[in-house]
């Protein structure tokens, strides 16, 4: 299949991009998109021309790593699914594709298709975590958690920390990237010690990088490559506006 | 080189306890004095930069990912054992370890084996202290299932993203040390040579992949926690940054690489379907539990699968192994589907496919349970291939997944240069010539939460009072030069032909003869053909755009050129080891039903070997290993 394409290119994070150009002739519907992209910059070396830069690493969908938005769309057409686990038989022969990097403030471009993320880093760094030190905690099976629990920490724990939530935001928002470590941690026993202060630091931090702020668009649910609900943020707002450590954001009543 | 494996002496179950005891110790406010660099953010990179900070000791760790949670541990996916024993069903230290050794084909240490059984207990219950959410049954405490190669079930799991689950455990307690201050993580920052002095490793030279910057680290001790190799062969399961790097630069500092052959085939991926493929992906192997491995009983067979009657399939691991059937190790399952298909009996487009097949668990379970247990696996098949596996049966296909070789170290996890630690995948300890399924996050968390931070102070306190060799002296300036003029080459060859064609070319030699099947003529083929691919490679190589700026070709070009000298060492082991073990199976060895057929008497030992200057000669140390708990057996799973 032949498929026409518009790559965003940036030198630097300071260079002007364009949209550029390039036929991407002679796939096949088996291929993946960022195999697509390896066979157009396989072409545009041997042509002496600079390669697209793009992120990539376990191109199975876990690492988190790639991510661009194709049509508009954050990972592309196909719900639930990572730039690289989408195959060109979810295309037309003779479509035209435009492709470019997350964007938001949060994000700068470094090149081309590959934007810095550290913003990300830095939330869970602010208190993504339990504060167990390793050494000899109590037996595993000493804390017993319900299935169902267990079930929908592991949900929202299924996070890969790709950012297409904040691409696809209008606000730039990092809500459900930092509403999905809160409720997994939130929801499990030994979470719950430090369950307002996680809150409170996280939220923090968030706010302190320049995501935007949540308007309920529901564009983050959309492109969520692990389907991560909105229930989540919902669940994040409670844990936040009752935490006592919550800046005194709201008083209690 | 005289080998010392430093194992401990005494009673196996008390060695590790005897060790501890022994390890000098570094009291708590000395530790700070100490800067100890760990390359690497996955299982054992991250859990032991955790660990080593919260101990005290400063730490700097670097991954050439834009975040350490991205590190290639993060795709497995089936589980990881322990010996917990929480069904009830069997299970102990000892059988845990017995396994694992028989498992490897007696090629591994047994005083390791028996510790990493020991420690697994514990990772568990950290792991589960840090909130990894675990698998649950309803009455709310953990569940197991049983992996491949075990007839226990002692594998713990977080749907089929256990490496995820745990990786980001490590990596949350990871990111809890940066908070305190106590750790640094440079991030997009790749180690492309090790500083030696005076024998002891003072520290490391980084390439920054956003500014392309030439740095040096010194430090007083440094650990690599940087995986294996797979991707040597192009199409692997790893990761496309997964590269040999780090360890290859650190074995031509003086490092021995050990056992470099033992490279597992993963029985169950998704087949290639096209010469675009940038890499395979795996199927856990836990879906084994449930599915039925089977190919057409008549070779040539092109009716769709549900058209074949149940009378002319052949459920051939059921067949040859009655005991294990489809949970046969890994080694045992990937040479079974290989025959199969050599028979003409392959399916699939390509005819290099064997069927896993779910309808009968489907049948006597309901979908949803199957859905449950495999729901993420069966997507992420129907994504890649089209195909809905729970209509149609999945087609497998081995494929290059671990290395169980690496860089040779003693008991305590040092390599063979005082001060270089070697951890997780990119050493050669645990896992024999096979490593058994849900084992290497066991290792890679044993080695960085467990072992690695005890073991590391003995030779810190030996260097206590004295100063750090600073980055300023002249080794570094020297090995800093030699790292540009590498990356300079590169840049000049200006050659016709992309990394990634010759890379392509490089897998598909070492996959004809140095695979699944290997033979002395084909090996001794390959190693004619990959000193002219590596001339090939340095005159012909084109890589694009400049050396201070974001370049991926250069990136990839550089790790490119390691696993092409690699790939020599690789054949040279594999020609040398004249015997069939584990994953290495010399057609010229096998049993009269085609089983690895060993040859105790003349290769019971890890095969050390040192760089020598010279690629086709490095000199071969011998570590033999003594079996004096298990018995050495024929292994059969019949």
């Amino acid at each position: 299949m032949d498929l026409t394409l518009y790559v965003w290119r940036q030198a630097g994070p300071d260079a002007p991009g364009e949209m550029k150009r390039y036929e991407a002739t002679g796939m096949t519907p088996d291929m993946s998109f960022l195999e697509m992209l390896d066979v157009v910059n396989e072409r545009l070396m041997i042509a002496g021309e600079e390669p697209i830069v793009f992120e990539h690493d376990c191109r199975e969908g876990i690492c988190g790593a790639c991510g661009m938005v194709v049509n508009g769309v954050a990972h592309g057409p196909r719900r639930a699914t990572t730039t690289c686990q989408l195959h060109l038989r979810h295309f037309k022969d003779g479509d035209t594709l435009y492709v470019e990097p997350w964007r938001s403030a949060a994000f700068p471009v470094l090149k081309d298709l590959m934007v810095d993320r550290s913003a990300l880093d830095r939330i869970i760094e602010a208190g993504g975590y339990v504060s167990v030190g390793t050494g000899s905690p109590r037996d595993a099976n000493e804390i017993p958690v319900p299935e169902e629990d267990s079930e929908r920490a592991m949900d929202a724990a299924a996070c890969i920390g790709c950012g297409a939530c904040v691409a696809a935001c209008p606000n730039g928002a990092a809500q459900l990237f930092t509403a999905a470590k809160v409720a997994h941690l939130g929801l499990l026993p030994q979470g719950q010690p430090e369950r307002d202060q996680r809150v409170a630091t996280m939220v923090a931090q968030m706010e302190a990088e320049a995501f935007g702020s949540c308007s309920n668009h529901r564009e983050c649910e959309a492109v969520c490559p692990k389907s991560i609900p909105i229930e989540t943020i919902a669940r994040m707002n409670r844990d936040f506006l009752r935490s006592p450590k919550a800046g005194g954001a709201v008083k209690a009543r | 080189m005289e080998l010392d494996a430093r194992i401990p002496s005494g009673p196996i179950a008390q060695q590790w306890d005897k060790a501890r005891f022994d390890l000098k110790l570094v009291n708590p406010a000395n530790k700070r004095k100490f800067e100890i660099l760990v390359v690497g953010t996955g299982l054992a990179g991250a859990s032991a930069a955790a660990t080593l900070a919260e101990l005290g000791y400063r730490v700097r760790s670097f991954c050439f990912q834009d975040s350490a949670r991205r590190a290639h541990s993060i795709a497995a996916q089936g589980g990881i054992n322990a010996a917990k024993n929480y069904q009830n069903d069997g299970d102990s230290v000892y059988r845990l370890f017995y396994d694992t050794i028989k498992g490897g084909d007696y090629r591994s240490r047994e005083a390791n084996v028996y510790r990493l059984a020991q420690v697994s207990v514990n990772i568990i219950d950290q792991a589960t202290a840090q909130g990894v959410p675990f698998a649950r049954e309803y009455g709310g405490l953990l569940a197991n299932r049983s992996f491949g190669g075990a007839q226990v079930s002692r594998t713990f799991y977080a749907r089929g993203q256990t490496g995820q689950q745990l990786l980001l455990g490590a990596y949350q307690a990871l990111m809890r040390q940066v908070h305190a201050g106590r750790v640094t993580v440079h991030p997009r920052t790749e180690m492309l040579d090790l500083v030696v002095e005076d024998g002891r490793a003072r520290g490391i030279i980084t390439r920054d992949l956003v500014s392309g910057k030439i740095r040096s680290w010194a430090g007083d001790a440094v650990v690599l926690a940087t995986g294996g190799y797979g991707n040597a062969y192009y199409l692997s399961t790893n990761a496309k940054g997964s590269n040999v790097t780090a360890a290859w630069r650190a074995h031509r500092r003086g490092a021995c690489f050990a056992n470099p052959c033992f490279t597992q085939i993963h029985p169950t991926c998704i087949p290639v379907s096209g010469e675009h493929q940038s890499k395979l992906t795996l199927m856990s192997e836990s879906l084994r539990n449930d599915g039925r491995i089977w190919v057409p009983k008549q070779k040539g067979d092109l009716r769709r699968p549900e058209e074949i009657p149940e009378g002319e399939r052949d459920y051939y691991l059921e067949r040859r192994y009655p005991a294990f059937g489809n949970l046969v190790p890994r080694d045992v399952a990937s040479r079974a589907a290989k025959k199969a298909t050599d028979e003409g009996r392959g399916v699939g487009p390509t005819g290099l496919g064997v069927y896993l097949d779910f309808a009968d668990a489907i049948a006597s379970q309901g979908k949803g349970v199957i859905e449950a247990r495999y729901g993420n696996l069966f997507e992420m098949y129907e994504r890649i291939t089209g195909e809905d596996p729970y209509r149609v049966p999945m087609r497998i296909f081995p494929a290059v997944h671990y290395a169980m070789g690496g860089l040779w170290v003693d008991y305590n996890l040092m390599t063979t240069i005082p001060g270089l630690y070697a951890i997780g995948e990119c050493n050669f300890s645990d896992h024999g010539a096979n490593r058994l399924g849900a084992s290497a996050l066991m290792q890679g968390l044993a080695d960085g939460y467990f072992v690695l931070p005890y073991t590391i102070g003995d030779y810190l306190s030996r260097h206590m009072g004295e100063p750090r060799m600073g980055s300023d002296h002249a080794i570094f300036s020297k090995v800093e030069t030699q790292v540009r003029g590498r990356i300079q080459a590169l840049l000049d060859a200006d050659g016709e032909r992309t990394v990634d064609d010759l890379h392509r070319q490089l897998g598909l030699l070492l996959w004809e003869h140095c695979g699944m099947e290997r033979t002395a003529e084909g090996l001794t083929r390959a190693l004619a053909e990959i000193p002219k691919l590596r001339e090939e490679f340095h005159h012909n190589v084109r890589v694009i755009g400049a050396g201070e700026t974001i370049n991926q070709s250069l990136e990839k070009a550089g790790r490119v050129s390691d696993f092409l000298e690699l790939a020599e060492l690789l054949c040279i082991d594999a020609r040398h080891r004249d015997e069939s073990c584990g994953v290495h199976f010399r057609s010229e060895h096998q049993t009269s039903e085609g089983e690895a057929l060993r040859d105790d008497e003349n290769f019971r030992y890890v095969a050390a070997w040192e760089h020598s200057g010279d690629f086709a000669r490095p000199k071969l140390n011998r570590e033999p290993l003594d079996f004096e708990n298990i018995a050495l057996s024929q292994r059969s799973y019949k």
